[in-house]
């Protein structure tokens, strides 16, 4: 990764050139690749007393290999609903869900591990994703071990750590022995995305990985998540209420209102000519910079 | 020109931490708004947009001190008063202020008519219940809110509303300057159209004469203020007007910030997003030279050698850096066409 464009800056090392990977993948249509992950029909329905709230209301979708696909809803639209469910963290009350074309099966604990060697996520709070009293070295070794690298020679683990690290312009000469909370918000989003590289999993489900960090190393955070699915392979599920992030990043776009999708399909085609109403609102909604923002909408 | 509602001269605050170090988060910072004009303020996290906006109260408790410089509200120097004559006759009155997370300060227990009483008594005003009650209703009409809110408890209401509720409520006394901190960053995008529309109507009914906003979200700031201001390591580093700043900043720090914006529009997808490298420099130790230097890719020996002063290069439009605006400029339309 290091090139003659590195500087040290303060604690980092930084590229501050283009990175090649742009670009790549883009335009690119995903129907024809393998299918990852799909589902007819989920749904999950809560109930408290009497009172019954569909959560996720029979939805479909097909995420294909390499994809980058991004979930995009208000607030209580059942995106995390939807992300839970996604994750095998939450049953659906009906529906079914494939994973690699086959029916998932997380009955045991066995196999809920196993599946989760394919599937791994990044959450919105980065400040609550870690255990607090282990330092960052034993977050990384875990993925290593997890992978299978636990007989590997010490100075091959800290090869990978390294190379990890500095797939997220990290130094890990001066993170380990560190701890999480002496890292800054921007920091711990990108170590998050280190210990993704390490796992490199079939899928990446990112639940508003950026929501908590301010625009400027937002950027750096969705660069990053671009290259590891250029580098990797991985197909990404991106979920977010931003629409401007989720045109910048994603192939394809679900837009969700009250736990259906009511508008999906390539991010170019959603964005810039949506039909549905709620998608038309959503978008209008953003303020905008090269077209004027109407606040006489508003009721 | 109007006059001026808010003049900030040299302004300089600082934090004093346990240990008894200084932190220098806002930095010499002077500034100038008009009756009926906004100014926004952007900056990423850190870089001293809050401590500013709690700067310009006049209102200081520890760990934040005054240093030095004037606040003039409406040509009344603010400044060296005493926090409770501050509190009494400058909060709410001349300067009222909306922080980040505002919508969780209404007490869950009261009513919204309390808290409207409540502002009243603090600044002693004689008004009976039942006349406050009919101001505040007449108020709530005017900026279309429904009046029933009054009689509910902030849990009742939603987000959006509540955030509404404050404002309104910290409004009240028509304040000549509203600071408002991030107000809609935690409202999803409808709540929060919702919002600023609300407050740009509160502008143009005169409720509010003046208004500072605060926030990162570039997009939103140049459709909500009249002027941009970036500020960087607790300085200004750039201000020109919302359009100016968007299209055609000069600072290489504004430059990356305007790099960053995501919208939903034609071109965005094409677009490479450039992050600024690094991180802010820690304000215990300020760097002796340009605050950006080490960030800034344009950077040379001289940028690090003493500060740099702010600069007006053309009516209205300030900067903070070495290099002529002419240079930085021809390198900035050289890289574009790369």
């Amino acid at each position: 990764m290091k090139t003659s464009n590195d500087r040290i800056i303060g604690q980092e090392i930084v590229d501050d050139r283009e990175s090649v990977t742009f670009g790549a993948n883009r335009d690119k249509d995903f129907s024809q690749e393998p299918m990852c992950l799909s589902g007819r029909g989920v749904t999950r329905v809560f109930r408290t007393g009497r009172i019954t709230t569909v959560a996720v209301d029979h939805v479909d979708f097909d995420f294909h290999k390499g994809e980058l696909i991004s979930i995009v809803g208000e607030s209580g639209s059942g995106k995390t609903t939807l992300s839970k469910m996604l994750l095998g963290l939450l049953e659906p009350t009906d529906g079914h869900i494939f994973f690699h074309d086959k029916l998932r099966d997380i009955s045991s604990g066995h196999k809920r591990r196993q599946y989760w060697k394919g599937i791994q996520a990044i959450f919105q709070d980065p400040f609550s994703s870690y255990n607090q009293f282990h330092k960052i070295d034993s977050v990384l070794l875990d993925c290593i071990n997890m992978r299978g690298g636990k007989s590997l020679p010490k100075d091959q683990k800290i090869e990978m750590m390294t190379e990890a690290c500095s797939f997220v312009n990290l130094k890990f000469a001066e993170l380990t022995n560190k701890y999480p909370f002496e890292l800054s918000g921007g920091q711990m989003q990108r170590l998050m995305i280190a210990r993704i590289f390490l796992l490199k999993p079939d899928i990446l489900l990112a639940d508003e990985p950026t929501s908590m960090i301010d625009a400027c190393s937002r950027a750096t955070i969705l660069d990053m998540l671009l290259n590891l699915r250029n580098e990797t392979g991985m197909t990404v599920i991106f979920i977010t209420h931003d629409i401007g992030l989720a045109y910048y990043i994603s192939d394809s776009v679900y837009i969700m209102e009250h736990g259906k999708f009511v508008e999906s399909g390539p991010a170019d085609k959603v964005i810039l000519d949506p039909q549905a109403p709620y998608t038309k609102r959503l978008i209008s909604d953003v303020p905008k910079i090269h077209e004027a923002w109407d606040l006489s909408t508003v009721g | 020109m109007g006059k001026y509602m808010l003049e900030v001269n040299e302004l300089t605050t600082k934090y004093i931490t346990r240990q008894g170090e200084d932190v220098y988060s806002v930095d010499h910072v002077s500034l100038k708004i008009e009756e009926g004009k906004s100014l926004g303020i952007a900056g990423e996290s850190g870089c001293g947009k809050s401590t500013l906006a709690l700067s310009l109260m006049g209102y200081y408790f520890a760990p934040l001190h005054y240093t030095s410089g004037e606040i003039i509200i409406d040509g009344k120097d603010i400044t060296g008063l005493d926090p409770d004559v501050v509190r009494k006759t400058v909060l709410g009155s001349e300067v009222a202020y909306i922080p980040q997370a505002a919508m969780n300060a209404l007490n869950p227990t009261r009513k919204v008519i309390k808290f409207i009483e409540d502002v009243m008594k603090a600044h002693e005003i004689k008004m009976t219940k039942k006349e406050i009650r009919e101001f505040a209703e007449q108020r709530f009409r005017q900026v279309n809110l429904p009046v029933d809110a009054l009689d509910k408890h902030s849990v009742e209401l939603s987000g959006g509303m509540r955030q509404r509720v404050v404002i309104a409520i910290s409004t009240i006394l028509n304040p000549k300057v509203l600071i408002a901190d991030e107000p809609s960053s935690a409202l999803d995008v409808t709540s929060q159209k919702v919002v600023i529309k609300m407050m740009k109507d509160m502008m143009e009914m005169g409720l509010v004469r003046s208004m500072i906003f605060i926030t990162h979200e570039l997009p939103l700031l140049y459709n909500v203020t009249d002027d941009i201001m970036v500020m960087y390591a607790g300085q200004i580093v750039e201000r020109g007007s919302a359009k100016e700043m968007v299209f055609d900043p000069v600072h290489p720090y504004s430059r990356g910030l305007m790099k960053s914006i995501l919208v939903p529009e034609d071109g965005t997808r094409d677009v490479k997003l450039t992050a600024i490298p690094g991180t802010p420099p820690n304000l215990k130790r300020p760097p002796a030279g340009c605050r950006f230097a080490d960030r800034c890719r344009y950077a040379t020996a001289n940028c690090r050698y003493s500060g740099i002063p702010i600069e007006e290069f053309a009516p209205g439009r300030t900067y903070r850096c070495l290099m002529p605006v002419e240079q930085l400029k021809e390198v900035y339309a050289s890289e574009d066409q790369q």
